[in-house]
């Protein structure tokens, strides 16, 4: 050890691999992994949600999974929630717009309206 | 790269979890994981104690927090399925309220973490033990780092000094003074010693600091070698403690790796190296000369003081001796403020002590709290009340060099000079809880049964002192008390204190007068009436079956280790006194709840 920049260097590397284990306020990714969800291909949805989130390195993001959220045919469904409560669902997920979601939502903070329960219910 | 996971399941790998099979726990994870092909998805981390020991083994789910305790290995497979690929926290291994609907921050619901404060138990449970980047992620080392390169060895001294950390291994003697001392002392040489001796039956605070972080000691006692100049450090820990010792050896080799022990740490011409030493397990090795006495590799027997360590220790040369919890709490300090620390806790006793509760009491483990909490606090909040709502008698603290704290105070605020005056010590932290099913001469002899023991016998009054108050407590248990025998216990007790060596003997008699301050008329009991009144001492108590309700069904002569019971079909049964050893398996086993104690 050198220098107090490479400790800091390795402080934030390592903590980017443990800050899962923080208290602080965190945004959810909630994906519903229930039968119904995982059928309609939620597990691929998932792991490009936990690929772009590692990509960018954003550590106040966990991601987790939840049962049947209850409408199965808008699966697969994913809820964004931020740390003060208010949610996010998104509905009909793939890996594209999971990747859109990490980039747009969770570090631009402008949800991508046209993938919510709400533009949906709209459409059909 | 390093990769990314979702989740992280942390299991206990403390001494206490670890013996209640947390590694095969650890292994059934792996294997599930993989069996549900989550192990790229969910990381195992084997950490430190929690505390919440008696709910072993403990796992803790991120990012969660969900905290299983008890967990079997069959119940892995379940977690695994519905909590890491379903996402449904399985309710019913969780702690404390296990109906509670939002288990989203479930560790800090449980009531036993609620009151807790933690800093020198900071990172245990936290962080992976064996990996130095987990520790250096929660700012380890960096205070290391600002000690180097912005503070001279003075400013530390002087912010040591105006935190007021007092020394928690059992004197609580001022940790700024004492590295002032050996500052001070003028030698080219000078040494920095950790005690990890913890020979005090029922504590493991240090054991389990070691355990679970022990690069916190290691960067103390590079902090500790700038103030007072030294460059070599040596950690004292007993052998029993294969753990703390295996993650010990892992960590240094793992700084010295990093650069951070060694030659030129940070680029600041400093030097540190840290060795083990291994104990044999005496208590008397935790006492600072006789620590240093085996160090060198002689006998650890203690010497006479002055001259303090501080001028002349390990190998003749200036040495301080810091306990493990000390120094855990010495990074924080430097990086939070001496204000900070000192806001904290008492008049007279800053910060926090972490104690290891154990007898009577629901949770069984290790707390920290502030300094001031109440005993109460500590019994009924954190501990969780008394088993089968027995009621509190007296809790114990400071080992075989303190005494006890009876019902009547157990609402005075626990700090170093209010356990004196209640002529008990903080000691290294162990706090034994009482029940009203407790003998106190019983729990004075078993004390006294200890130091007698562990007495190295350099010095008369502890040795042949302490015997012949422990020969007086046997005959009293043994309803063989005469008149004046507790008078004699009272004489002895001065003469040893006043005269032994060292603190060992200095301490021992102080569980015989605390038990006779505040339950003298339990040995006059003994004594004068042969009366044990807890039902604890056996000379004093006769186990009888009530023919009246004796069913003479022949359960307990069937049970009956020696024979002692005899009796037919519709006859009630007996017990004879000549024959019994009452170990009252009788009573325990007998349906119509017939047998007695009669005392
Ligand atoms: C018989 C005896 C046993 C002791 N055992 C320990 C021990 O196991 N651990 C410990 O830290 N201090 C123990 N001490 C206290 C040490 O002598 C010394 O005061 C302490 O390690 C200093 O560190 P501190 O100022 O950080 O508390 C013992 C003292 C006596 C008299």
């Amino acid at each position: 050890m050198k220098s107090l920049a490479e400790l800091e260097e390795i402080r934030k590397r390592a903590l980017e691999q443990i800050s899962l284990r923080d208290d602080k306020e965190k945004i959810r990714v909630v994906v519903g992994m229930a039968t119904c969800g995982i059928a309609a291909g939620a597990r691929p949805v998932m792991n490009a949600f936990v690929e772009e989130i590692n990509k960018r390195k954003l550590t106040n993001v966990s991601v987790t999974m939840t049962g049947c959220i209850g409408v199965c045919r808008l699966e697969p469904i994913v809820e964004v929630i931020s740390p003060d409560g208010s949610k996010v669902t998104y509905v009909k997920m793939t890996p594209e717009k999971a990747v859109r979601v990490v980039t747009e939502h969770l570090v631009n903070g402008r949800v991508c309206a046209d993938l919510t329960i709400g533009a949906y219910g709209q459409e059909g | 790269m390093m990769q990314f996971y979702r989740a992280h399941v942390l299991v206990c790998g403390g001494t206490g979890c670890t013996s209640s099979d947390s590694p095969k726990i650890s292994a059934e994870f792996e294997a599930q994981l993989k069996n549900y092909k989550l192990d790229n998805e969910v990381k195992i981390v084997k950490t430190g104690c929690f505390g919440l020991c008696a709910e072993g083994p403990i796992v803790v789910v991120y990012p969660e927090g969900a905290m299983y305790t008890m967990v079997r290995v069959e119940d892995v497979k379940e977690i695994v399925e519905e909590h890491l690929l379903k996402g449904r926290i399985v309710k019913r291994l969780l702690a404390g309220n296990k109906e509670a609907d939002d288990v989203n921050k479930s560790l800090e619901n449980v009531g036993f973490f609620k009151k807790q404060f933690r800093i020198a138990l900071r990172n245990c449970g936290r962080i992976n033990p064996e990996n130095i980047e987990e520790y250096i992620a929660y700012d380890g080392y960096k205070a290391l780092g600002k000690v180097l390169t912005e503070m001279t060895p003075e400013e530390v001294i002087e912010t040591i000094k105006k935190s007021g950390l007092r020394g928690r291994g059992g004197g609580g003697f001022p940790t700024g003074l004492k590295w002032e001392f050996a500052a001070k002392s003028q030698n080219d040489q000078k040494y920095v010693c950790c005690n990890a001796d913890e020979g005090d039956p029922g504590a493991f605070m240090d054991r389990s600091i070691l355990e679970g972080d022990p690069h916190s000691v290691l960067e103390a006692m590079a902090i500790a070698g700038y103030a007072i100049g030294a460059n070599q450090g040596f950690i004292y820990v007993r052998a029993e403690y294969p753990i703390a010792v295996k993650r010990l050896q892992i960590a240094i080799q793992q700084a010295k790796e990093y650069g951070l022990l060694g030659k030129d740490i940070f680029g600041t011409g400093f030097d540190f190296d840290i060795e083990l030493r291994l104990g044999a397990g005496a208590f008397v090795c935790g006492e600072e000369t006789a620590l240093m006495t085996s160090i060198e590799g002689h006998r650890g027997e203690p010497r006479p003081r002055p001259p303090f360590p501080a001028v002349k220790g390990l190998w003749q040369k200036p040495t301080i001796l810091n306990n493990v919890e000390t120094y855990a709490n010495i990074p924080v300090i430097i990086l939070k403020g001496p204000e900070w620390f000192s806001s904290i806790g008492t008049e007279r006793s800053k910060g926090t002590k972490v104690f290891a509760i154990g007898g009577k009491i629901n949770n069984t483990g290790l707390v920290e709290i502030p300094m001031g909490t109440t005993l109460r606090e500590v019994i009924y909040d954190i501990g969780g009340g008394i088993p089968n709502n027995k009621a509190f008698k007296a809790a114990q603290t400071g080992g075989p060099s303190g005494g006890c704290i009876p019902a009547s105070h157990i609402d005075t605020p626990i700090d170093y000079d209010s356990l004196i005056e209640l002529g008990s010590m903080m000691g290294s932290g162990g706090l034994i809880v009482m029940d009203e099913d407790t003998c106190m001469v019983d729990i004075a002899k078993f004390f006294l049964e200890f130091t007698v023991d562990e007495s190295c016998g350099k010095c008369p009054p502890c040795r042949i002192g302490t015997k012949r108050m422990l020969e007086i407590l046997n005959r009293i248990t043994e309803g063989k008390g005469e008149e004046g025998d507790i008078e004699k216990l009272e004489t002895l007790a001065k003469n040893i204190k006043a005269s032994a060596l060292c603190g060992l003997g200095q301490t021992a008699p102080n569980p015989v007068l605390s038990t006779l301050r505040y339950f003298r008329d339990e040995y006059e009991a003994h004594v004068r009436e042969k009366k044990c009144k807890a039902g604890v001492c056996k000379s004093m108590m006769q186990y009888v079956i009530n023919a009246a309700l004796c069913k003479s069904c022949g359960i307990c002569a069937r049970n009956c280790p020696v024979g002692a019971i005899t009796g037919e079909k519709k006859v009630p049964y007996e017990i004879n006194q000549e024959k019994c050893i009452k170990c009252g398996v009788c009573m325990e086993k007998c349906p119509f709840k017939a047998i007695f104690k009669n005392i």
